[in-house]
């Protein structure tokens, strides 16, 4: 009994010390009542837990963990070097596969990054068409995210019910672009057709009949009494040291503060829907959970209001150096083909400049660095990627936990390695 | 189109054999390839987006564990088929090697995705260009990603393989070979 | 918050650090010394203007101009005011070191160790600077222009048709 308290009182000396690894075994050394040796366990980088590759050497002192020493770059693919080779259009599928399980975001960030530079202001049916994909891929990506939080904890009936769901929002974007997941979707200056009817039968399928299993979904965990201990206090971080790492997303507004790129710099006509910010009070894995759980029900409210509302007009801006013209005008009309062959072969003039364009990603802030030197392709391309900056903190928020809990920490704050290597 | 391409049946016919009331006479090999067919159990090394593409296999409206694929194992003594879904880097690749050695005879592997059998679009310095480069491959599946179904062919190619192999061919010499030209060891690890 | 309020507020108390402004497409850029970057950006995280989360950092690489060859660029933003700066600083290849800012911003940490690994800047006072995202046995940086992207081992793509 003395040695268990004994134990926990050197536990918390440990998370209040300095963390590097050469103190803690200097103190473990000389404190001859704590017996037993340090254990080290290797947690990947192929791990089924982790959803990812990345690795995580843990330091443990029986079940507590004491270090954490990370290596990522596993699934380093050089994204930025690429992009200084591929001209605009080219880059949109680069970008589908950082955050893969919400390919919609990163690509119609980066159409909106490129008109920013480019100076091309989009009709607003456009803006209403990009705010319903970008909420489908944000339910998509919430969906696949808490159901791994569920399956790590044990429950994975969850998790199957929601791929289904997921199958169906992949039935609306192949309507839009062909393509399931990585979707390579939109254009610069729009879309490449507009909604067909068979997405209007979807998304009104979808609208009446999701919120109905997703309460399902939410009444098997979230008062759950199992799953509530599991994840209540498991990975807490306040938010002082989440501002400190850099945090944004859901990760951010579960510590309790509410920001949020969608009402602070509102892009794509955001500011004309009405949807609240939820936010948590502890920053655990609970409050993760949630508040994923309540922006699934925003998006919802969002995509309702942006489906009534849309407006009637073009689907793509007027901008024929940028944006292909129809395939029968450039077989017939010369200036189309003039266009069309400017365009394919990238002589079309960009301006010289720099920008920064952020979007609300699936895990929060994704922000595009664009420096461009006139030619077709960037000069600089910089992915701000949230998953890496906050990924930082992950040994401080597992520092003097279970292992167990490191696991439904990982999961819930949704890495996903696309995005954290690049 | 090669055609040591193995054809697939989807009419599940009985082996060639003799029988009569109540037994059934047929070759060993082919009661060991129609067991091996139908309880592959694979090592999802999923890394990135074709691994979003196999958990939808698995999930219900694919549903993977209809061909014996139930138990996803992930520890490689337990498995029967690498599927490698996803890009492989250089950094990686020592990890790919350890994993496949680890695996026990017999053992299948499954390239699925561009990634993973070429390198797909990622052309660079960091990405290994194509998994056999390292390892032998026996089933490419192209796509980026698959779609489940063109997953569940891949499957589906490797069962016709493991019906159809030879029990003696893991230690034929010409398999010896081909691991040999690989580095890989086939020691007690 | 304006521009013009952050900008004449920053060139009040360092007035000899900044040595140019502009506003590409909104956002306020300066370019500081390389000496006075972490005293600004400490600065900016203390005083009323309260600019107080580190958004990202990046390094760029001119290799046409040889006195400001490499640079170092800070995004910065107050998220109560929504307002966003973008600092930039440059050096030569030879003396190619630029304070760290960790003691500031815990994710500053990451942040120079990715710049480090591309662009070979070495971070003063940075924890524990090693390549992060590359292998540690590359051997060279690689986001410099000089390197090529390529890898040299395909074997399907043919160089007289898709030249590279």
């Amino acid at each position: 009994m003395i040695e268990d308290q004994l134990s926990l009182i050197d536990y918390q000396l440990y998370i209040m010390k300095d963390n590097s690894l050469s103190n803690i075994l200097n103190q473990h050394e000389s404190n001859e009542q704590i017996d037993g040796q340090l254990y080290t366990l290797n947690l990947g980088p192929t791990h089924p837990a982790t959803h990812g590759i990345f690795q995580n050497v843990l330091t443990m002192d029986g079940e507590r963990i004491l270090h954490a020493e990370q290596t990522v770059g596993y699934i380093h693919r050089a994204f930025e070097k690429i992009s200084e080779r591929r001209n605009y259009s080219q880059i949109t599928t680069l970008t589908d596969r950082m955050n893969y399980c919400s390919a919609p975001i990163n690509n119609l960030g980066w159409h909106m990054t490129v008109e920013k530079l480019l100076g091309i202001k989009v009709p607003k049916r456009v803006d209403y068409m990009r705010v319903i994909l970008m909420e489908l891929a944000r339910i998509g990506d919430h969906l696949i995210c808490n159901g791994v939080t569920g399956m790590d904890a044990g429950a994975i009936t969850g998790l199957t019910y929601m791929f289904i769901e997921r199958e169906r929002i992949y039935d609306m974007y192949e309507q839009i672009c062909g393509a399931r997941m990585t979707t390579n979707m939109g254009r610069i200056g729009g879309f490449e057709r507009d909604f067909t009817p068979k997405f209007h039968e979807l998304l009104k399928d979808f609208l009446k009949t999701f919120p109905a299993r997703f309460k399902e979904f939410g009444q098997l965990l979230e008062r759950n009494r199992i799953f509530m201990d599991r994840t209540i206090g498991a990975g807490a971080i306040s938010a002082e040291r989440a501002l400190s790492y850099g945090f944004t997303g859901p990760n951010l507004r579960a510590t309790g503060v509410d920001y949020d790129v969608r009402v602070a710099e509102p892009y794509s006509s955001y500011e004309d829907f009405d949807f609240i910010i939820p936010v948590g009070t502890s920053g655990d894995t609970y409050d993760r959970f949630m508040v994923r759980q309540q922006e699934i029900w925003e998006s919802l409210k969002i995509i309702e209001q942006a489906y009534n509302n849309l407006p009637e007009g073009p689907f793509h801006a007027d901008v024929p150096d940028f944006y292909l013209p129809e395939k029968a005008d450039v077989y017939t009309k010369m200036e189309a083909l003039i266009y069309h062959f400017k365009i394919v072969m990238g002589e079309t003039d960009v301006p010289k400049g720099e920008v920064y364009h952020a979007v609300e990603g699936g895990n929060g802030e994704l922000g595009f660095y664009l420096v461009s030197d006139g030619g077709r392709t960037p000069y600089r391309l910089h992915f701000r990627r949230p998953c890496f900056i906050y990924y930082q903190a992950y040994p401080e928020m597992i520092t003097g936990a279970v292992i167990s809990d490191a696991i439904v920490t990982m999961c819930s704050m949704n890495i996903i390695a696309g995005e954290l290597d690049a | 189109m090669s055609d040591q391409k193995p054809i697939i049946r989807t009419d599940a016919p009985a082996p060639e054999g003799f029988e009569g009331e109540g037994f059934f006479a047929t070759k060993l090999s082919s009661v060991i390839g129609m067991a091996r067919k139908f309880s592959l159990w694979p090592l999802p090394f999923a890394t990135s987006c074709c691994g979003i593409e196999f958990m939808a296999t698995l999930n219900p409206t694919y549903d993977a564990s209809r061909f014996g694929m139930e138990r996803n194992s992930f520890s490689p003594r337990q498995a029967d088929m690498l599927m490698v879904c996803g890009t492989i880097s250089k950094k990686l690749g020592p990890v790919l090697k350890e994993v496949y050695t680890q695996m026990a005879e017999p053992k299948w592997v499954v390239a699925v995705g561009a990634c993973a059998s070429s390198g797909g679009i990622f052309d660079s310095y960091s990405v290994l260009q194509g998994i056999d480069k390292i390892i032998p491959v026996d089933v490419y599946v192209p796509g980026c990603p698959p779609r489940p179904e063109q997953i569940i062919e891949g499957v589906m190619q490797v069962q016709a393989l493991a019906e159809s192999e030879s029990i003696r061919r893991r230690d034929s010499a010409e398999y010896q070979h081909l691991l040999d030209s690989y580095n890989i060891s086939n020691e007690e690890k | 918050m304006t521009n013009e309020f952050v900008l004449e507020a920053i060139t009040r108390e360092f007035p000899e650090s900044v040595i140019s402004s502009s506003e590409p497409y909104g956002m306020l850029t300066l370019e500081i010394k390389k000496t006075e970057i972490k005293k600004i950006i400490h600065y900016l995280k203390d005083s009323s203007l309260e600019i107080n989360f580190l958004t990202d950092i990046c390094g760029i690489h001119y290799p046409e101009f040889p006195e400001k060859e490499i640079g170092v660029i800070y995004h910065l933003q107050n998220m109560v005011t929504n307002f966003r700066l973008r600092l930039k600083i440059f050096m030569s290849r030879e003396n190619i070191e630029v304070d760290s800012l960790t003691e500031l911003y815990a994710g500053a940490n990451w942040m120079e160790r990715e710049t480090f690994d591309f662009y070979g800047i070495k971070f003063k006072g940075h924890p524990d600077l090693r390549p992060i995202l590359n292998m540690e046995d590359l051997g060279y940086h690689p986001m410099l222009k000089e390197y090529r992207l390529e890898d040299g081992t395909r074997t399907d793509k043919d160089d007289a048709m898709f030249g590279r």
